[in-house]
C-alpha cells in the first residue's frame, strides 16, 4: 500500500508544501508587526485588534473562506482592484489557497511571537540604546534575536496549520487538482469516490508524517535557540 | 569635564527635582532607596524625559526644555552600567564588548579594546556567553562594554548591589582603576556610604526627590544636620589625609592631616599617597582632659563646634580639630555628665582598629 507515491499524490504533496511555505513567509512580516503592536503598544482599539486577530481561531473556516471569496473574488472589491492594478488573481489559484492558509495560521503566529516579545526584558533594549543603537538597530540586534524562539515556533505552528487547512481553502479557491487541491482536499476527494479508501489512507499517512516532522523540527530549533540564549540547563 | 544637571520629573505621586553640577572624577549620587537616584540617572541617559530642565556635559547640551533640545539616548554617548549588568544574552562576551564600539563614530572612539580588556582582566572571558559568567564577571563585562562605546560620561547604578561581599571589593578595585587610568567622569549611584567615601570626591545627597546637599564628600560628611540622611550607623566625618609614614613592623600607617596625625592599621598605600578616611561617629569618644594610660592611639585636641539638637538617647557632637571636623556620637547622658558645651576644649579619641579597610578611600 505504501510504495512509491503516484504522480497525483506527489502533485498534492508538492502543492501543499508550496502553499504552506508561501503562506507562512507572506504572513510572517504581518504577524510580527501585529504581535509587536499587541505586545508593546497601548492604543485605542487594541483589544478589538486582538480579538480580530484571533477570529480565524474561533470562526468556522467556511466563514473565512466565504468572506475571502466575497472580498478577493474577481468581482469582489479587493479582488477586482488587485486584478486591475497589478494583474493579480487570487480566486481559484494556489496563491488564493496560500492567502486562506495565511489567514487561518495568523492567530497562532501572532500568539507565539507576542509571547516571546512580552518575555523580553525591555531594559536590555534600553542598554543597547545607551550603547548607541538606534531603534531600528535595537530591533534587529536585540529584539528579533531574543524573540527568535517564538518566531520559529509561530512559523512552524502556522505551517502545520496550513498543511491541515481545509474549509477556508475549498470555499475560497475550490478543489482544482494541480492548482488548489492540497493534501486535505485530495483526501476529501478520494473519500467521496467509491473505492477511494486506499488512496485516502495513503494521503492520511503522508499528512501525519509531514505534520509530525514539522513539530519535531520546531522543537529542535526552539531548543537550539534557547540553548544559545539561556544556556544548557534550559 | 563638568556635568551640569537641573531636572524635574514627575512619576505618579513621586516628584524628582534635582539640580547639581560637578567636575570631580567621581560624583556620588547618594540617598536611601526610593529617593530618586536611579530616576536621575535615567533622565541623564535619556531613557526618561524630564518634564523640565537642562542637562549638559561640558559644552554639549543633551537636553534643554527651553530651547527644545532632546538628544536621543543612542546619540548621547553616555555609558550606563546597570545594577544587574544587562548583558545581551545571545551574544558572547567579545560581541557584547564590541557592541557599543560598532555604533561609535570612528572619530569619537577613544577606548582601545585591548587596553580596556587588560584593565578589567576580561581576556579569559571573551569567548564565553553571559549565562556562564559569575555576578562579578558580568559586572566587569558591563563596565568594559560601556567604556568601549567611548562615552563622555559613565553612569553607574549601584553596580555592587547584586554582588556578594567578596565580589564587591573586587569590583570596587576595578572602578578605582578605571577612575585613575581612564579619565572618564563617573556619576555613581549608591546607598552605601562606604562606597561613596572610597570612590567619590563630590557627593550629591538626595532625599525624597530633592537635593539635600551637594559638595565635597569630606565637607558633607562633617555636617551634623546631614547625619540623619547619611545614616547614623555608618556615618561620620571624612578626613582627607596623606600617608606620612608606613611602619612595616607594627603594620601601622601615620596619616597626616591639618589637625595632626591619624594612626591607622593595614593601609595599603605608599608614603605620599592621598587618602580619605571615614571616622565613624560612633567610634569616637570624648574626654575632658588628655587621657593617660589608655590603649587608644588617636587622641586629638579640639574645640566643640556644635552639639546636635535631635531628640533621643544619643547626640552628635562636632569637634573642630585645627579646622578639620570630627564627629562624635555619644549618649546624651554622657554629654550632660561632662557638661559639654560649644566652645569647650575637649579631646577626641579614636581607636586605630576602628579604622579598617572599609573606612579608607583612595583620593
Amino acid at each position: 500500500m505504501f510504495d512509491a507515491l503516484t504522480p497525483s499524490e506527489l502533485e498534492a504533496l508538492r502543492l501543499s508544501l508550496k502553499v504552506a511555505g508561501v503562506s507562512v513567509l507572506a504572513s510572517l512580516p504581518v504577524g510580527f508587526v501585529l504581535a509587536w503592536l499587541l505586545a508593546r503598544c497601548r492604543f485605542p482599539g487594541r483589544t478589538l485588534l486582538d480579538a480580530v486577530v484571533h477570529l480565524p481561531l474561533v470562526l468556522p473556516p467556511v466563514v473565512i473562506g466565504y468572506l475571502l471569496l466575497v472580498m478577493f473574488g474577481r468581482r469582489g472589491p479587493i479582488g477586482q482592484w488587485l486584478e486591475e492594478t497589478f494583474g493579480i488573481v487570487l480566486a481559484f489559484r494556489w496563491t488564493g489557497a496560500a492567502l486562506a492558509c495565511a489567514l487561518m495560521g495568523l492567530p497562532l503566529l501572532v500568539r507565539a511571537i507576542r509571547q516571546s516579545l512580552e518575555a523580553i526584558d525591555r531594559r536590555l533594549e534600553s542598554a543597547a540604546a545607551t550603547l548607541g543603537a538606534s531603534p531600528a538597530w535595537v530591533l534587529a540586534s536585540v529584539t528579533i534575536p531574543l524573540a527568535l524562539p517564538g518566531i520559529v515556533t509561530g512559523m512552524l505552528l502556522s505551517f502545520a496549520r496550513s498543511l491541515g487547512e481545509f474549509g477556508a481553502t475549498i470555499t475560497f479557491v475550490s478543489n482544482i487538482p494541480g492548482e488548489t487541491q492540497t493534501l486535505p482536499l485530495a483526501i476529501y476527494t478520494y473519500t467521496q469516490v467509491p473505492g477511494g479508501d486506499p488512496q485516502a489512507l495513503r494521503l492520511c499517512a503522508i499528512s501525519v508524517v509531514l505534520s509530525l516532522a514539522a513539530l519535531l523540527v520546531s522543537e529542535v530549533l526552539v531548543r537550539r535557540a534557547n540553548r544559545t540564549i539561556l544556556g544548557d540547563a534550559h | 569635564m563638568r556635568i551640569d544637571i537641573d531636572v524635574e520629573r514627575r512619576l505618579g505621586a513621586f516628584r524628582l527635582q534635582a539640580a547639581f553640577a560637578s567636575d570631580a572624577p567621581v560624583t556620588a549620587l547618594f540617598g536611601r532607596s526610593g529617593c530618586g537616584k536611579s530616576t536621575a540617572l535615567n533622565l541623564v541617559a535619556g531613557l526618561l524625559r524630564p518634564d523640565r530642565g537642562r542637562i549638559a556635559i561640558g559644552e554639549r547640551v543633551l537636553f534643554d526644555s527651553t530651547s527644545g533640545v532632546d538628544v536621543a539616548p543612542e546619540k548621547r554617548r553616555i555609558g550606563y552600567v546597570f545594577q544587574d549588568a544587562l548583558l545581551l544574552p545571545h551574544l558572547k562576551v567579545r560581541q557584547n564588548l564590541s557592541y557599543g564600539r560598532f555604533f561609535t563614530p570612528a572619530g569619537a572612539r577613544w577606548a582601545d579594546f585591548d587596553k580596556i580588556v587588560a584593565l578589567l582582566d576580561l581576556a579569559p572571558l571573551l569567548e564565553r556567553r553571559p549565562h556562564r559568567l559569575s555576578g562579578g564577571e558580568k559586572q566587569r563585562v558591563a563596565i568594559g562594554r560601556a567604556l568601549l562605546a567611548s562615552p563622555q560620561l559613565l553612569l553607574m547604578d549601584e553596580p555592587l548591589a547584586s554582588l556578594d561581599a567578596g565580589r564587591r571589593g573586587e569590583i570596587l578595585y576595578y572602578i578605582e582603576r578605571l577612575r585613575d587610568e581612564v579619565g572618564v567622569p563617573i556619576l555613581y549611584v549608591s546607598h552605601e556610604i562606604e562606597e561613596v567615601v572610597r570612590l567619590a570626591g563630590q557627593m550629591v545627597l538626595l532625599s525624597d526627590g530633592t537635593v539635600a546637599a551637594c559638595g565635597p564628600v569630606h565637607e558633607l560628611m562633617g555636617r551634623i544636620e546631614l547625619r540623619r540622611l547619611i545614616g547614623r550607623y555608618e556615618g561620620g566625618a571624612v578626613i582627607e589625609a596623606r600617608v606620612a609614614a608606613q611602619d612595616l613592623k607594627s603594620g601601622l600607617a601615620r596619616l597626616a592631616f591639618p589637625g595632626g596625625e591619624l594612626i591607622v592599621p593595614d593601609v595599603d598605600a605608599l608614603v605620599g599617597e592621598a587618602l580619605r578616611i571615614r571616622v565613624r561617629a560612633r567610634d569616637v569618644s570624648i574626654a575632658l582632659e588628655e587621657p593617660r594610660g589608655i590603649s587608644v592611639l588617636n587622641c586629638f585636641r579640639g574645640r566643640i563646634a556644635e552639639i546636635g539638637s535631635e531628640p533621643g538617647a544619643s547626640v552628635d557632637v562636632r569637634i573642630d580639630v585645627a579646622g578639620t571636623p570630627i564627629l562624635a556620637r555619644i549618649t546624651r547622658h554622657s554629654a550632660e555628665r561632662l557638661r559639654l558645651a560649644p566652645g569647650q576644649e575637649v579631646w577626641a579619641l579614636v581607636k586605630a582598629v576602628s579604622l579598617d579597610r572599609h573606612s579608607v578611600g583612595y583620593a
